[in-house]
């Protein structure tokens, strides 16, 4: 296959998985329509409603090898064959196959399958996105890009933010689910109040004592019925950024600072995208404390798990318009050259303009 | 910066201490104020604060990062700048507020560590606690049955836990069952994970060797860049550099004494495809020796591929093109000649530059304007006039203006030799009044009006920028930061966890039988403990039974 087929075959696979994620997507949504009504311990594992679950699930298997394929054609396209990690285009449609091929990695031994719409929805939107506002033509790499370190670098902060992402979403349910709980807690206070039916726990009467969970005094029908209780969801949230956390020190406070030493000449400068990546790091260094201090693990703890989530996407796609001066620059879009290039350029009128400061490199 | 555990109490205190106002003394005010500041939510809240600390320089043009753009920012906006310059905003990561914020992070760290390593080394040295007195009360508990005499059960129990790597602790015997009982408590105690607190502990401590490391880098070490001419040389001498940037403990003599020669530049043009105009493949060609005298060695330099001599970095950061141009002045005599460095101001490297004659006679003559490395023209009324339509050379020339009179050569104050101080020159105009523009490609040589002298382009070289910097520490950074991650997967990957099993006889005669209790405690709170515990008890029951089949 010549390049431009390999091109095309890319840019046709990702349209195909956005396709099937979205029927996946729907698939779900089916699913759940299906479930609201129906107590949250009664799980149908035959019928229409577990036939579309288990086809949301095929869908979305179906639509992240798609996607992959679409990876794949993006580096085989390219001269020479590389790692599709050129430019913006190529992070956020990889991003989101990461963060899809994680939760599917993961859908049996946590029981994800709570999580399917929201994730599914999540890459949708992603790689849309991506195809829509951040497409570039496959291109050869900018000079600074060749190096072993772009496949370690990116490939762990690639993967550490899809931990982080599919963490941010179960801390997400995590804020619903309790509050959710509190409301039922508050209920089953006025109504213990007046009747004196022995139900201290607040446990709804006639409800199956094996299904019966801890904690979970949520509504019986409805999505926040069927996600598990907040115990389970802060363990799986913090599973999530326990694997992500080393993940990304090594992405951002390793690989990135050898090769920033290689290619820039200094190993950490206070670029844009290192002060936010550092920021991001800051943060889920606070989550992880949190969970263990009295009186923010909990809630705090997920409202900090939300704001990492917050700064690692920022940093991943919006710090780019911020900030002109990154030496992230493959991130500006086609009219740019390039890192060297770029660097080049702010070079000259830096040394022009203040012969005795530091250069701009 | 310490996990709260309420299992080891007397750790951090995270409850300040409940007093009524004026009964602080001078020390315990002290006292207060550490425990307070080696907290755990003091922490949090420092780290927070660490991180909004740090957004101010991703948004503001920072000094130190790129220059020009810090400059520009302060003249289009002329009434922030200086509350921006009061508050350290171009400069944040030096500023007093942002390593005070940092540092204090850095004496939490200090203040919960050292306790906890204390802390620590007497748990390693402990044995595990003794059995609770219910086993059923905690959360993770499982009971059962058999015909099998404690002593068998227990005995078994130890081989299982410390098969599974737990450290265990066997009752003494009768101390709990009151005298005269047979049966007495017994018990096992088991505990493993000790490696998740020096996970813990050694990712704390390497912080502290990362930030020495960044802080040898910053206090001792330089940064540097210069222009070399491809063809020329360079030699690592402070007054050599066009831009130098010590760090502040910083001493000349510590310099390599290493020099270097530019022989030869390659570059790939890219023709086609859609990062056509793209150059690629840089390789400087480098010889050099690590002090005078020494062997002469040889490097290409490329992107991605520093050459280090010692303690220091060579790196090839940027390339342009230098014309030679040659001014001869009113008497013939040669006042300028050599490659003068223009500096790109575009991807396609449209260039500007100047001369400066200022030994010229009778009047100094300066020149300033741009080169075109592939000369285009767009004309009309829309057109954009001359352009640069490629980044190679192929079909270069240089268009400047020309300037006479005092080029503000000898006015006190540096003076950048990329910009032509025009204040105090006049423009050269042709006879009739009009613009005079030299437009020259390699080769020509024009006349000047006025008898002034003669211009020459002869041919066109080329330049590399040469960063060179000197990061004392950075393995030390290195190391740290690798160790760091070493003591994070153990800290969040080992899971502590204690377990105990108690065996006790009821029931008398041929009805006696053992009720075996097994309990469990996660002291991490991510881990599934009931897994584990039945695990373990399926150890404690079945292997036995097989082993007296054996028999």
């Amino acid at each position: 296959m010549t390049d431009t087929q390999w091109e095309n075959l890319s840019n046709q696979a990702i349209f195909v998985a956005g396709v099937v994620y979205f029927l996946a997507l729907l698939a779900h949504l089916v699913e759940w329509a299906a479930l609201r009504k129906i107590p949250s311990y009664e799980t149908p594992t035959t019928g229409r409603t577990a036939m579309f679950g288990r086809l949301g699930v095929l869908l979305t298997v179906i639509a992240t090898g798609v996607h992959f394929v679409a990876l794949l054609g993006r580096g085989m396209a390219a001269d020479p064959n590389r790692v599709p990690w050129g430019n913006m285009y190529e992070f956020t449609i990889s991003g989101a196959f990461f963060v899809s091929l994680l939760y599917l990695v993961l859908h049996r031994r946590f029981q994800l399958s709570w999580m399917a719409p929201l994730v599914v929805g999540f890459v949708l939107a992603a790689s849309m996105t991506a195809v829509i506002w951040l497409y570039d033509p496959v291109a050869p790499l900018t000079e600074a890009l060749y190096s072993p370190w772009l496949v370690i670098h990116v490939v762990s902060a690639i993967i550490a933010t899809g931990a982080f992402t599919l963490g941010g979403i179960t801390s997400a349910l995590f804020l619903l689910k309790a509050r959710s709980e509190r409301r039922a807690a508050e209920r089953v206070e006025e109504r213990v109040a007046v009747p004196a039916g022995g139900v201290a726990t607040g446990e709804p009467l006639g409800r199956p004592a094996a299904t019966q969970e801890a904690g979970g005094s949520g509504p019986r029908t409805g999505y926040l019925a069927r996600v598990p209780d907040t115990a389970t969801l802060d363990r799986i949230s913090y599973r999530m950024h326990a694997f992500g956390f080393p993940v990304w020190t090594f992405a951002v406070l390793i690989t990135g600072p050898i090769w920033a030493h290689e290619a820039w000449s200094s190993y950490w400068s206070w670029d844009p995208k290192e002060v936010w990546a550092f920021i991001t790091w800051v943060v889920y260094a606070a989550y992880l404390h949190a969970r263990t201090t009295a009186g923010w693990r909990g809630r705090n703890a997920a409202i900090l798990a939300l704001v990492g989530v917050a700064t690692l996407w920022f940093n991943f796609i919006g710090i780019n318009f911020f900030s002109t001066t990154s030496q992230h620059s493959y991130a500006q879009g086609v009219e740019d050259g390039g890192a060297v290039q770029a660097a080049v350029v702010a070079v000259g009128p830096a040394v022009a303009g203040q012969p005795a400061s530091g250069s701009s490199s | 910066m310490s996990d709260h555990d309420p299992a080891r109490p007397g750790t951090t205190p995270d409850d300040e201490p409940t007093r009524r106002p004026g009964e602080l003394g001078v020390r315990e005010l002290g006292r207060w104020t550490w425990r307070q500041l080696t907290s755990m939510r003091t922490a949090l809240v420092l780290l927070l604060l660490l991180a909004l600390a740090a957004v101010p320089g991703s948004v503001v043009p920072q000094e130190d990062i790129d220059a020009l753009k810090a400059s520009q920012w302060r003249e289009s906006h002329p009434t922030l700048a200086p509350i921006y310059e009061k508050l350290g905003l171009f400069n944040v990561y030096e500023t007093p507020w942002f390593a005070a914020i940092y540092l204090l992070l850095m004496v939490s760290l200090v203040g919960c560590i050292i306790p906890r390593t204390g802390v620590y080394w007497r748990a390693l040295r402990a044995r595990p606690p003794r059995a609770p007195r219910n086993l059923t009360r905690l959360a993770d508990h499982t009971t059962y049955e058999t015909d099998q005499a404690p002593d068998v059960v227990l005995a078994r129990a130890v081989e299982v836990l410390r098969g599974r790597r737990y450290r265990v602790e066997v009752s003494t015997g009768s101390t709990d069952g009151g005298a005269g009982s047979t049966d007495g408590d017994r018990w096992v105690s088991a505990e493993r994970g000790y490696l998740r607190e020096a996970g813990n502990l050694l990712f704390h401590l390497s912080i502290l060797v990362v930030l020495v490391g960044f802080a040898m880098g910053s206090l001792f070490g330089y940064k540097g860049g210069t222009i070399v001419v491809v063809g020329k040389g360079f030699s690592n001498n402070v007054t050599l550099y066009d831009d130098f940037v010590p760090g502040s403990l910083f001493r000349q003599e510590w310099m390599e004494p290493f020099a270097f020669d530019v022989t030869d530049f390659d570059i790939e043009w890219l023709t086609d495809g859609p990062a056509a105009g793209q150059a690629r493949k840089f390789v400087s060609h480098l010889t050099y020796t690590e002090e005078p005298g020494g062997p002469e060695r040889e490097y290409d330099l490329r992107v991605n591929h520093p050459l280090t001599i010692g303690d220091t970095d060579v790196f090839l950061i940027g390339h342009g093109y230098a014309p030679v141009i040659t001014v001869r002045d009113g008497n013939g005599d040669v006042a300028w000649t050599g490659p003068t460095i223009f500096l790109p101001t575009d991807g396609t490297f449209r260039s500007f530059g100047v001369v400066k004659a200022s030994d010229a006679r009778p009047e100094q003559i300066g020149l300033q304007g741009e080169l075109y490395p592939t000369f285009g023209f767009q004309a009309g009324e829309d057109g954009i006039g001359p352009y640069s339509a490629f980044g190679d050379a192929l079909d270069p020339l240089v268009s400047l203006t020309v300037w006479k009179g005092d080029l503000g050569m000898d006015d006190p104050g540096s003076q950048s030799v990329y910009v032509l101080d025009t204040s105090k020159a006049e423009q050269v105009t042709k006879e009739d009044g009009s613009m005079f523009r030299l437009d020259l490609r390699p080769g020509d040589q024009v006349e000047l009006p006025d008898g002034l002298g003669t211009v020459e382009f002869e041919r066109l070289e080329r330049w590399n920028r040469i960063q060179i910097s000197q990061t004392p520490g950075k393995l030390v950074a290195l190391t740290g930061v690798s160790l760091a991650l070493l003591g994070l997967i153990g800290s969040l990957y080992v899971r502590p966890r204690r377990v105990w099993v108690r065996a006790r006889r009821t029931g008398s005669g041929d009805d006696a039988r053992t009720v075996v209790e097994i309990a469990g405690l996660d002291r991490s709170g991510g881990g599934d403990v009931p897994a584990e515990l039945a695990e373990v008890q399926a150890g404690i029951m079945e292997t036995p039974a097989s082993k007296e089949q054996d028999a």
